[in-house]
């Protein structure tokens, strides 16, 4: 007797449908229902209370990934044309913060940007400040940077390295600028690692809810903080902390159908 | 343009390293405070091996870490075998559903499977606890197996399996002996994969774990919320130093395997 091998699945497949596809569909359940099972919209236009806050995360999580952008694209590119050989270790050096739990390293700059804090006693020795470091909007920007530039730096360096050496040698030949080189042929060869880039930034980013509450103090509320009080917080109440899910779901969805239009290969997820 | 490149490439790793390396300075300042070092001590680091919350919430991590990521390696890749062998359509469907915990926010699997799991406990026996976390854990653990696991077959007859068993094989020794040693590799990177991230994993854990079960990342959350103690800054100096033993002996293992291959 032969055994199909696409039955080797079964189980996996009953696991994906109890743990996956229905507890999403849970949220959605959840989103449009009153506490009696009633179809309601009400939890969905409720999350319009909270536009401000919605904005807010968008805005931040955009600058936030701008600035992972801007930093990474020239450390990937110099990664990228270094020795082969030294490569390797570059690359293990620049990724090794982010195996330590992230937890911590937003706590490091917890202990840096404190009123008390290191920053803060350095400026004090020249005679300024101490200024208002923690619990900024500028501080919770800084703590995704740092958290997630190494999501920007990885999947812009493995499409660099692809690029041919003798593709800027060409350009150049053809009387292309510098400036000229970037725009006209790496940017558009590297538009696949962008693509995924900003999109492994702005997901994280979009969605934290320790950021925010370890480096943003009680004033700098996003998605993450809002879903997180609806589930454990004392605001409990989980058919509008559904409806937020489902929104930002949405919003992510949108997302990353519009950046799918911008990558030729639609390497992409989804 | 290259000692520009370079000096380019310090800054951003100074901005990477620089509050690392602060925590670690502070695990070993004789006071509490977090700015000023005013003398070398070892007690937070003794603190921490007599504080028993830590050590038991590091017991349970791994415990969960070990359990999800085997049971996730061995249910990952009887997936990708039998995903690999359907046709397309389907194999598209489970594809995309099993992308969905990677590409979804962590927060929004944390609250689907949380709102299962209280779907589950109003009804039946079951409490937040270790099972729930196992379960949360391998259910975002089996798509990295999947994803893993998939493309070797790619580079695999898919002839072989049918001939090992026209040639007398049963179906699980055709297995163990033709399908397994060819995507190997992918399963080993998989099961190695789900086990950091259950190691490192926080925001599901948080809202699956209820208050009997706690992993060490959720007890460092609670660590930073309350009156901070420099055991924290120990804790990370630890991390770090078994983060960078790790990274070490995974380059000099894979700078071995190259260089064999290279010879052979």
């Amino acid at each position: 007797m032969k055994i199909k091998l696409k039955f080797f699945s079964a189980p996996y497949l009953v696991w994906m449908i109890v743990f996956i596809v229905i507890p999403l569909l849970m949220i959605a359940f959840f989103a449009f229902t009153t506490e009696d099972g009633g179809f309601t919209l009400k939890y969905i236009s409720d999350v319009g209370q909270y536009a401000n806050i919605f904005v807010r995360s968008i805005w931040l999580s955009l600058i936030a990934t701008a600035i992972c952008l801007v930093i990474a694209y020239p450390v990937a590119f110099i990664l990228s044309r270094m020795e082969k050989h030294k490569q390797g270790t570059m690359l293990m050096i620049v990724m090794l913060p982010m195996w330590m739990n992230f937890l911590l390293r937003t706590y490091a700059w917890m202990t840096l940007l404190g009123n008390n804090g290191i920053i803060n006693n350095l400026l004090g020795m020249i005679g300024l400040g101490p200024y208002k470091l923690i619990n900024t909007s500028a501080a919770v920007v800084l703590g995704m940077v740092y958290n997630y530039l190494p999501f920007m730096i990885l999947p812009l360096y493995s499409v660099m390295e692809k690029i041919d050496k003798s593709l800027f040698e060409a350009a150049e030949d053809l009387g292309c600028s510098g400036v000229q080189t970037l725009f006209r042929v790496i940017v558009p060869l590297s538009m696949p690692g962008i693509t995924s880039g900003i999109t492994m930034v702005f997901v994280p980013a979009i969605s934290t809810f320790i950021i925010s509450r370890m480096l943003g103090g009680g004033s700098n509320l996003l998605i993450g903080d809002l879903i997180e009080m609806q589930f454990l917080g004392n605001a409990y109440n989980p058919h509008l902390g559904a409806a937020i899910s489902f929104v930002l779901m949405v919003i992510i969805l949108v997302i990353m159908t519009v950046m799918n239009q911008f990558d030729p290969d639609d390497q992409v997820l989804i | 343009m290259k000692k520009l490149g370079k000096l380019y490439l310090v800054l951003v790793l100074l901005f990477l390293y620089v509050p690392i390396f602060v925590l670690i300075v502070f695990s070993f300042n004789e006071t509490k405070s977090r700015s000023v070092f005013s003398g070398f001590t070892l007690e937070w680091y003794k603190r921490l091996f007599h504080n028993r919350i830590i050590i038991s919430s590091l017991i349970n991590t791994i415990l969960i870490a070990v359990a999800a990521s085997i049971i996730s390696t061995v249910l990952g890749t009887l997936a990708a075998i039998g995903i690999n062998s359907m046709k397309k359509v389907p194999k598209a469907v489970v594809m995309n559903v099993t992308n969905m915990p990677i590409i979804n926010p962590e927060i929004v699997t944390g609250v689907s499977l949380m709102l299962l799991f209280v779907f589950f406990a109003a009804r039946m026996n079951l409490e937040f606890g270790f099972v729930t976390l196992l379960i949360a854990h391998i259910t975002f653990d089996v798509p990295y197996v999947i994803l893993n696991v998939m493309p070797k077959f790619k580079q695999m007859n898919p002839h072989l399996y049918e001939a090992a068993q026209d040639l007398g094989c049963g179906p699980f020794k055709a297995f163990r002996k033709v399908v397994l040693p060819e995507i190997m590799p992918g399963v080993i990177s998989g099961f190695l994969m789900s086990f950091t991230y259950s190691l490192d994993d926080f925001v599901v854990s948080y809202f699956t774990s209820g208050s009997t079960s706690q992993t060490l990342p959720i007890t460092i959350y609670s660590m930073t919320r309350r009156k901070v103690s420099p055991e924290i800054n120990a804790l990370s100096t630890l991390i770090f130093i078994a983060v960078v033993i790790v990274l070490i002996v995974k380059n000099v293992i894979e700078s071995r395997a190259a260089k064999k291959s290279g010879l052979s």
